[in-house]
């Protein structure tokens, strides 16, 4: 498979500055993170505020620049100049709040506004703008002011934004924490819908851990580095570890976890409801 | 400190084509030390309900009772009322303001008419109870992380030292731990100070944890309002309106159906692994 992210021992360091605008001292925010994303995978990113997720998630696309260490985003190290717009279009971003992303005033044309801005011949704006509404299941809505959506629709309305750049990979950087359980579950089935069937990389930041599920791949991060990686049934059967990194596991998970405890025979690595359910039926 | 909602109705830019009708026919009535839980749709009409709690926004028609008194009349005290109900708002951090915590903190309890000194103590109480530590306390509040400035916020409306206690979702963006840390706080001074604590929350789980109560707003209107073990036996209803139930009570109705002898009312994790364990201990001794 062909790579889509690669980071080799990729740091960032904030600077701390006093009121004048000093330099007074420095903040670690990655620390030598080597991460490696496949094209057409659902990854997903945990860890406790201040991890350092959000500022890995920034510099796929270039918001942010390594202080050390390289990444390469669709091949590109993000740090060459020739390479910088290649770099914004394979990697698009959608954030927490729908209401400081969504600019238009009518959902068609905040769709429309990144291809526009990146000198797409308007009729094909048009067609991009058709296919991506439609993609997040938004078509019906294009005439409509983004203001009457509610909060899962508006950030249907983002992800469509960023799907007309026709990036090759989209971070989403906790796009459900601002909605209800409905509008949760409608934003994660747009997001993999579009990685089943436009093969696009999808990267999620989270902190419901039940989203994560399904993903191929985890990647646990705790004072910015990577302190655990693998699948979710591998990650998740960690639940005293997961608890330890300030974080959680789903229910399901949980619930199977204090069973087993309980000394009951439950199978490790539960993740959905009707696994667990399954092997509860075999004690009966 | 009772409140009592009677025939609560809001329309919001009434007269003009943007009119919408926001609360219809509320009925409801708190007081006495409760943990309330509050879930609805992005716009159901939560965060409206809860700001006519203090005052904040006036209902278009239908009366609010306050131990009794009538807050529309004439005259009413609403600072008062104000000082009584505290309101946390959805990411309060971005309500921060002053050079450091400890004054941000001080700055409602120096509005209600309290001396440095008492301001202090109750700041200092306050920040103590939201578990953030002292070495903040005089560092910006803009220096702190995203966990540690709702932490900080929430501080400065319990300072005020509120009967009621509203708060509109103070856990969203904040990973597990801080959101567990912060909620048994919460729940914790609620049983300490016997206030009432109404929580707005769009997890399900959170709700089952903490609330004894639970109104389930939707399009405007109570649809219910019981404990939230009843409330979320109607989980096809509230899946209907954007909700859904703990993901536990998903796992006991499916046991349930597979002819499991479980109670389908287990709405947290412990609550059903007690059930499924004692389940199983009846099939195999009889």
């Amino acid at each position: 498979m062909a790579e889509m992210i690669r980071t080799e021992n990729l740091i960032f360091d904030y600077d701390k500055r006093d009121e004048e605008g000093n330099k007074i001292g420095s903040f670690r925010a990655l620390d030598e993170v080597n991460i490696e994303v496949e094209k057409g995978q659902f990854i997903a990113v945990l860890g406790h505020n201040g991890s350092g997720k959000s500022t890995f998630a920034k510099h796929i696309n270039a918001l942010l620049f390594p202080t050390g260490g390289t990444i390469f985003v669709g091949g590109y190290d993000t740090k060459e100049d020739a390479h910088f717009w290649d770099v914004r279009k394979s990697a698009g971003m959608v954030f927490q709040n729908p209401d400081n992303q969504i600019i238009g005033t009518v959902v068609e044309e905040d769709v429309g506004f990144g291809p526009e801005n990146l000198g797409v011949p308007t009729e094909e704006i048009w067609k991009r703008v058709e296919e991506s509404l439609k993609a997040v299941g938004m078509l019906e809505y294009r005439q409509q002011s983004p203001n009457k959506l509610s909060g899962g629709q508006k950030q249907r309305v983002a992800i469509a934004g960023v799907v007309a750049m026709e990036p090759q990979c989209i971070v989403l950087d906790e796009p459900t924490a601002m909605l209800d359980p409905v509008g949760r579950g409608e934003v994660l089935a747009a997001a993999l819908k579009l990685r089943q069937e436009k093969g696009v990389t999808v990267i999620l930041i989270t902190h419901y851990m039940d989203e994560v599920v399904d993903a191929d791949k985890l990647f646990v991060m705790s004072e910015g580095k990577v302190v655990l990686e693998g699948t979710p049934k591998e990650v998740f059967s960690r639940v005293e570890d997961m608890q330890k990194y300030c974080l959680d596991v789903p229910q399901a998970t949980l619930l199977a976890h204090e069973l087993k405890e309980a000394g009951l025979k439950v199978p490790a690595g539960i993740l959905k409801k009707e696994e667990l359910v399954e092997a509860l039926c075999k004690l009966k | 400190m009772q409140i009592k909602v009677e025939n609560l109705q809001y329309v919001y830019s009434q007269g003009t084509a943007y009119e919408k009708q926001a609360l219809r026919d509320i009925n409801f009535e708190i007081g006495g030390g409760e943990f309330i839980g509050i879930i609805g749709h992005t716009g159901s009409g939560k965060s409206t309900l809860i700001q006519h709690l203090n005052g904040l926004i006036k209902a278009t028609s239908g009366k609010i009772l306050v131990d009794g008194e009538d807050i529309y009349k004439d005259g009413y005290n609403f600072k008062n009322l104000r000082n009584k109900v505290g309101l946390v708002f959805q990411y309060p951090e971005h309500q921060l303001f002053e050079e450091t915590v400890l004054k941000d903190v001080c700055f409602g309890p120096k509005n209600q008419g309290l001396t440095e000194e008492e301001a202090l103590e109750r700041a200092k109480a306050a920040l103590a109870l939201t578990g953030l530590a002292e070495e903040f306390y005089e560092a910006s509040p803009f220096e702190l992380s995203g966990g540690q400035k709702r932490r900080a916020a929430i501080a400065g409306v319990l300072a005020m030292e509120p009967e009621v206690l509203i708060l509109d979702e103070p856990t969203a963006g904040l990973d597990p731990a801080g959101r567990d840390d912060i909620l048994e706080q919460i729940a914790h001074l609620q049983r300490e100070r016997q206030i009432t604590v109404i929580l707005v929350s769009h997890s399900m789980e959170d709700i089952a944890k903490y609330a004894q109560r639970l109104i389930v707003m939707n399009r405007g209107k109570l649809l219910f309002d019981d404990t939230p073990k009843k409330v979320f036996t109607h989980y096809r209803e509230l899946e209907e309106i954007g909700l859904s139930a703990p993901q536990v009570t998903y796992i006991m109705h499916d046991l349930q159906e597979r002819g499991f002898g479980v109670s389908a009312e287990a709405t947290t994790v412990s609550e059903a692994a007690a059930e499924i364990i004692k389940a199983l201990e009846k099939t195999h001794d009889s």
